[in-house]
């Protein structure tokens, strides 16, 4: 099909012929635009190969109308573009006033989705857009199509972005390696040159052509495959590192609430898990909200929900604390009994308020996606979390160290009898502390509702992480959970390739009893309350 | 709010069922419907015991059974395996239930289905599972792993030309069962140990990187690599969250699913998903009058225009269908009669075709092959041109590939060794 790459210098020309009014064209056009209103996929592939062959300007936009499903047929097989609700247009740009009746949507699967990234990818590689033509080219390296050689090429020479350069080079040395025609000198520089930046795509496209390659292409590529296998090795322990940063950063939100109320109060709360809950649905409700009165706000979503989350849990957390848990101090069988009542009863309440389905918390944009770097993907999402989480810990820190609250928190923690002397009022230095750790939960959940299901089962999930994070770290100490988040999250992340999921957390819960037989108090013993106790 | 509103109807039914229990015995047919509405499993559970209400209700209006009423008796066992077991006790000695309708996990199965034997009540069970059990007094009308996962593994092979394969489950019996039958299904068809990985995680699994991360690296080796997820559902949502963000496509690496349906989509963003795919008897995009209408009345009766419908809840519709006829053919509700008259038994299912009742109590169903869609339905990419007979025990497993089940007389067993001619070959 060399027409195929005329195709986007055609696409150029549309604009300025449809400026004029181009009239439709007939003849093998209208065959392949009948080969679309088909419901067989393989049909609709060829209809699409077709297509990106007679290149036409009808067909770019049939194709583009394709990928974003705004394709349709009629009954007669006529083809018709939805471009918005209310309006219908043919092929080559005229307005349809009425719908026809009995119109079907053009279907996509996996193949015929893949027949469109190439047609299309070749489309775009000339794009006004430099992200267009990054993609474009990916594409491009993808499909390995030897007929757009001349096409990269030519964008090659115009191209000034380096990043989209860059790409389109490794585009170009990806068909040059995969044609057998090329010479092969050419394709072992096509090899040196892929393999400056091997990644595991590369990786793919090195093993695919290994097979068929002359003997001096065939060493090239062994050795290139060696270096980058020898880079990727050396890169998946730094991974491992990062995931594991990552993993501990969300262990440290879950349990920084509890390291105020188990670890400075000492009361065994488990219904610690459903505070993180609440505010996991706080921003479930404030999304709702902004979704329906102020899309524009909603890249700003979390950051409205923190304070509502951390006000929400706070105030559960206090009506706890005033009707139960105070009646209960100094008995902890009997409060583990009680939150963990508690616990249930709020599940099923918001099982009943919000029903038991998952809700659905869409990630701003700035969240979503991944992060690139030295060929390590890192999700934004989960690199926010860490960030996130450490501005929590620092913060509360400083609540603790540095305000008058924390000073009596900790003055109570220390020595409650003497604090009272002082004229501190300890019960509501108690219920202030319990409403805080629950409020910091509910921060927690905000964060949480970005990367696990926001349903009435969230809380249970984190409990016994969080309680084995306090418990290793040492009870009563911030650094301690800080440190203890950061090891077992680092300690999973590098077992979990060795051992499987679900042995490396086996092997994790009995490393943390064996420490506790070793160290009861954990990594930063502390004196306070709880060591009077 | 909804939710509230079905509790307090099913409070009501519960307490209908005990006051009317002493006035008029005689005057109703009783249906126990087992499912949990509280704990884990309420998430997918509680669905289906609106559907089993929706459907006894217009049973009722058609004028009941054999010129009785239905009575819905619902019992709460709360994601609880042992509580199953007695809740289903209660249902057969106490309120003496005609059938019962229920049970998710197949870990519920196992608890109830000594209870079932014992006093010869009459189960049907409307999920998925793995296979490898037969009971004379428990009816399968969700899919045996013949009706699922290898017809999915075969669009793989077919259609997407899959070289290397991923086996990704929950840590519990289904996935590490059906993996089990698909890994050895694999190898008879040719593929190589090493093109097979199988990983398995906890329940509730939330944090992917390293997973996604090993699958990624696992599908750069040129040949063609697809993810065969028997993860459970809690655990989906992160893991296609994680796919997503670490910007593996369908049209890369394509995830077939086995519990993944629209009820579990209704909590996801599934623009990132796209084109990946799940395996079913059912879906709600399949075009059809009876679907249609269902599709409507489901709406109707939640009063919710956003309502999803799904396969398990197809399988109630059918099971449900095939009790009432079994009871007018038997002309009585003794589980005895009623079981016998159960084999053979058709039923229009949801799909535009017949299910029947086999001898080895499972139904026959088309199997159906669904790429997500940008607004969380499916569009049906592939159906088997006929009806797939259920296989209760796998013909690709050692211990189970010479036993089958004919639960008719004479044979009456549930695992026919055909190799020696006896019943009781393995298993129970």
């Amino acid at each position: 099909m060399p027409s195929r790459i005329l195709l986007p210098l055609v696409a150029m020309l549309a604009l300025l012929a449809s400026a004029i009014g181009m009239t439709a064209s007939a003849g093998p056009a209208d065959d392949a635009f009948a080969k679309l209103a088909s419901d067989q996929f393989a049909q609709i592939e060829q209809g699409i190969v077709d297509l990106s062959a007679i290149g036409t300007p009808e067909a770019a936009t049939v194709l583009e109308a394709l990928s974003e499903t705004k394709l349709f047929y009629a009954p007669d097989k006529s083809l018709v573009i939805r471009k918005s609700e209310s309006q219908l247009v043919s092929p080559s740009g005229a307005i349809l006033g009425e719908a026809p009746a009995g119109l079907k949507q053009v279907r996509i699967n996996n193949r015929v989705r893949r027949a469109l990234e190439s047609a299309l990818g070749s489309l775009t590689l000339i794009s006004p857009d430099p992200a267009k033509r990054k993609a474009a080219a990916e594409a491009v390296f993808k499909a390995r199509d030897p007929l757009a050689l001349p096409l990269i090429t030519q964008a090659l020479s115009r191209e000034s972005d380096a990043g989209v350069k860059d790409a389109m080079l490794r585009a170009r040395a990806a068909i040059v390696l995969a044609s057998s025609e090329s010479a092969n000198l050419d394709r072992i520089n096509a090899v040196e040159l892929l393999a400056e930046k091997g990644d595991q795509d590369v990786l793919a496209l090195f093993s695919t052509v290994k097979a068929t390659a002359p003997a001096t292409v065939k060493q090239a590529i062994d050795t290139a495959i060696n270096t980058i296998e020898r880079r990727l090795a050396l890169l998946s322990s730094v991974q491992n590192a990062l995931y594991g940063l990552s993993l501990g950063s969300v262990l440290l939100l879950a349990a920084i609430g509890l390291a105020i109320t188990f670890g400075v109060m000492g009361i065994i709360n488990m219904a610690h898990g459903e505070m993180v809950m609440i505010g996991a649905y706080t921003t479930f409700m404030v999304q709702e909200v902004i979704r329906a009165r102020y899309p524009a706000l909603f890249d700003w979503s979390l950051l409205i929900a923190l304070p509502l989350a951390f006000v929400t849990a706070g105030a559960v957390g206090l009506v706890l604390e005033r009707s139960i848990i105070r009646f209960l101090y100094g008995r902890p069988l009997e409060t583990l009994l009680a939150t963990w009542g508690v616990s249930l009863m709020l599940q099923q309440a918001v099982r009943s308020m919000f029903g038991p389905t998952n809700r659905e918390v869409g990630a701003p944009a700035f969240m979503s996606g991944s992060v690139d770097l030295f060929g390590l993907t890192i999700t934004s999402g989960r690199l926010w979390i860490i960030v996130f989480s450490l501005v929590v810990f620092v913060v509360l820190s400083l609540v603790l160290r540095a305000t008058s609250f924390g000073l009596k928190m900790r003055a109570v923690t220390q020595n409650r009898r003497m604090a009272a002397a002082m004229g501190i009022r300890t019960p509501w230095i108690d219920s202030l502390t319990f409403a805080l750790g629950s409020g910091i939960a509910g921060i927690a959940g905000v964060a949480l509702s970005q990367i696990d299901n926001v349903s009435p089962n969230l809380g249970q999930g984190y409990i016994i992480d969080s309680f084995m994070v306090v418990v290793f770290g040492g009870v009563g100490n911030l650094w301690g959970t800080l440190v203890a988040a950061l090891t077992l999250g680092v300690a999973n992340k590098f077992l979990e390739p060795l051992a499987g999921a679900v042995l490396g957390k086996i092997v994790v819960l009995v490393f943390i009893i064996l420490f506790i037989q070793k160290r009861p108090r954990g990594l930063f013993a502390l004196k306070g309350r709880a060591v009077e106790a | 709010m909804k939710p509230m509103k079905t509790l307090f109807a099913a409070a009501l039914a519960g307490g209908l069922a005990i006051s009317s229990f002493a006035a008029q015995a005689q005057n109703t047919i009783k249906v126990g419907v087992l499912h949990s509405l509280s704990g884990t499993m309420a998430i997918s559970e509680t669905t289906l015991k609106d559907v089993m209400l929706m459907l006894i209700e217009e049973q009722n209006k058609k004028g009941g059974i054999l010129g009785k009423k239905l009575e819905a008796v619902v019992v709460d066992p709360a994601s609880n395996w042992p509580l199953f077991a007695e809740k289903a006790r209660e249902l057969l000695t106490k309120d003496k239930v005609a059938a019962t309708f229920g049970c998710w996990t197949s870990v519920s199965r196992k608890s109830v289905l000594p209870v079932f034997e014992e006093l010869n009540g009459v189960l049907f069970y409307p999920v998925q599972y793995e296979g490898e059990e037969s009971s004379k007094n428990i009816f399968y009308t969700g899919a045996a792993p013949n009706q699922q996962a290898i017809p999915a593994v075969d669009y793989l092979m077919e259609n997407e030309k899959v070289q290397r394969w991923v086996l990704a489950g929950t840590d519990y019996v289904y996935p590490r069962t059906t993996n089990k039958i698909l890994e050895a299904y694999l190898k008879a068809k040719g593929v190589k140990s090493e093109d097979i990985m199988i990983n398995y995680t906890p329940f509730g699994h939330s944090d992917w990187q390293t997973i996604v991360s090993d699958v990624k690296k696992f599908g750069s080796t040129g040949k063609k690599t697809a993810v065969v997820s028997t993860i459970n559902g809690d655990a989906n949502v992160p893991f296609y969250k994680e796919l997503g963000n670490q910007g593996i496509k369908a049209t890369d690496i394509p995830v077939v699913a086995f519990s993944v349906g629209e009820e579990e989509l209704a909590g996801i963003d599934t623009k990132p998903l796209v084109g990946h795919l799940a395996a079913w008897n059912y879906f709600q995009s399949v075009e059809n009058a009876d679907n249609k209408a269902f599709i409507e009345k489901w709406k109707t009766y939640t009063k919710n225009p956003k309502r999803v419908t799904n396969d398990p809840m197809e399988a109630h519709v059918i099971g449900f269908n095939m009790w009432v006829k079994a009871v007018e053919k038997a002309g009585t509700t003794d589980p005895s009669a009623v079981i016998d008259a159960l084999v053979g038994v058709s039923v229009p299912n949801l799909t535009g075709g017949y299910s029947t009742m086999m001898p080895n109590h499972h139904i026959t169903k088309p199997v159906l092959i669904g790429e997500i869609k940008a607004d969380g339905q499916f569009s049906i990419v592939s159906q088997t041109a006929g009806l797939v007979v259920g296989d209760e025990w796998s013909d690709y497993l050692e211990g189970s590939k010479d036993l089958i089940s004919d639960w008719r007389a004479p044979m009456s067993c549930g695992n026919f060794n055909v190799k020696t001619g006896k019943c009781g070959g393995a298993g129970k």
